[in-house]
């Protein structure tokens, strides 16, 4: 794996409901550095949207978003 | 030349004003109802409001005030009015029920239970989260008054402040989000 997509920091948010995720993601990202690579794995459905729009609000990146069944999984680039 | 000095000089005032009166990133709620759910939807969004990066402050007034209660602290020296408000309300953030589907306390039982099963916080691990992400909340004063509650049996919560409808404005004024819930 390239240094681009190396995880620095990963969380397992599986079970947890809205708006638990959200606020998980929230508090990660600031630990790691920016420019690195956060992971987090929930279950939520709507995490789907959610995230990605925290994302978009917050400015940082969503590098990734899968679904394999009910597990969803993002990386995340701290961007500020 | 001249003229065009003074021009500029008025545009520069004009966008200082403008951007003293820009929002700021910031939610102020609302929090008349002392339902359950609606309860829980209010601290939802302050909560996930903290995650987007906002600042949040909470109002809670009228049917929301008794929330706040702390249901361990007993105080003395009310009037029959105030006793039996207390008596009558709900004692914090644990007794409040739903707006519908109650049956007399069966149906918030078994919605509690179900968001335990689900993995939903409650409402008093919401007030703790609020709490840790700095979410501010104010009881009314008026509120308190009419229902003959007194600072001392609301909850111990760090950002915790009183006032009233001036200070709601003063937040509100100043907030890109308001909510009333």
């Amino acid at each position: 794996m390239s240094d681009a997509t190396k995880i620095s920091k990963s969380l397992d948010l599986k079970g947890l409901a809205c708006p638990m995720p959200v606020v998980k993601i929230s508090k990660g990202i600031k630990e790691v550095a920016v420019g690195e690579i956060l992971e987090a794995h929930t279950t939520d459905p709507g995490s789907l949207t959610d995230i990605p729009a925290w994302g978009r609000t917050t400015g940082h990146e969503i590098v990734d978003a899968s679904q394999d069944g009910e597990n969803i999984r993002f990386l995340i680039r701290r961007t500020s | 030349m001249q003229q065009l000095e003074a021009q500029l000089e008025a545009l520069t005032s004009q966008v200082a004003t403008l951007q003293g009166r820009q929002p700021e990133n910031k939610l102020a709620m609302v929090v008349f109802s002392g339902d359950m759910d609606k309860v829980l939807a209010s601290l939802v969004i302050a909560t996930g409001a903290v995650a987007m990066g906002m600042e949040v402050v909470m109002f809670f007034t009228f049917w929301g005030t008794p929330v706040l209660r702390d249901k361990d602290k007993r105080v003395g020296g009310k009037d029959i009015m105030g006793n039996m408000f207390a008596a009558m309300l709900p004692k914090g953030a644990d007794a409040v029920t739903l707006s519908q589907m109650n049956m007399g306390g069966l149906g918030t039982a078994m919605m509690k239970s179900l968001m335990k099963k689900k993995n939903v916080a409650s409402l008093e691990e919401m007030v703790r989260l609020a709490e840790e992400l700095g979410v501010r909340m104010v009881i009314c004063e008026m509120s308190m008054d009419l229902m003959g509650f007194k600072r001392e049996e609301m909850i111990e919560y760090e950002h915790l402040e009183f006032g009233g409808v001036a200070k709601f404005l003063e937040e509100a004024g100043t907030s890109k989000v308001q909510l009333f819930i």
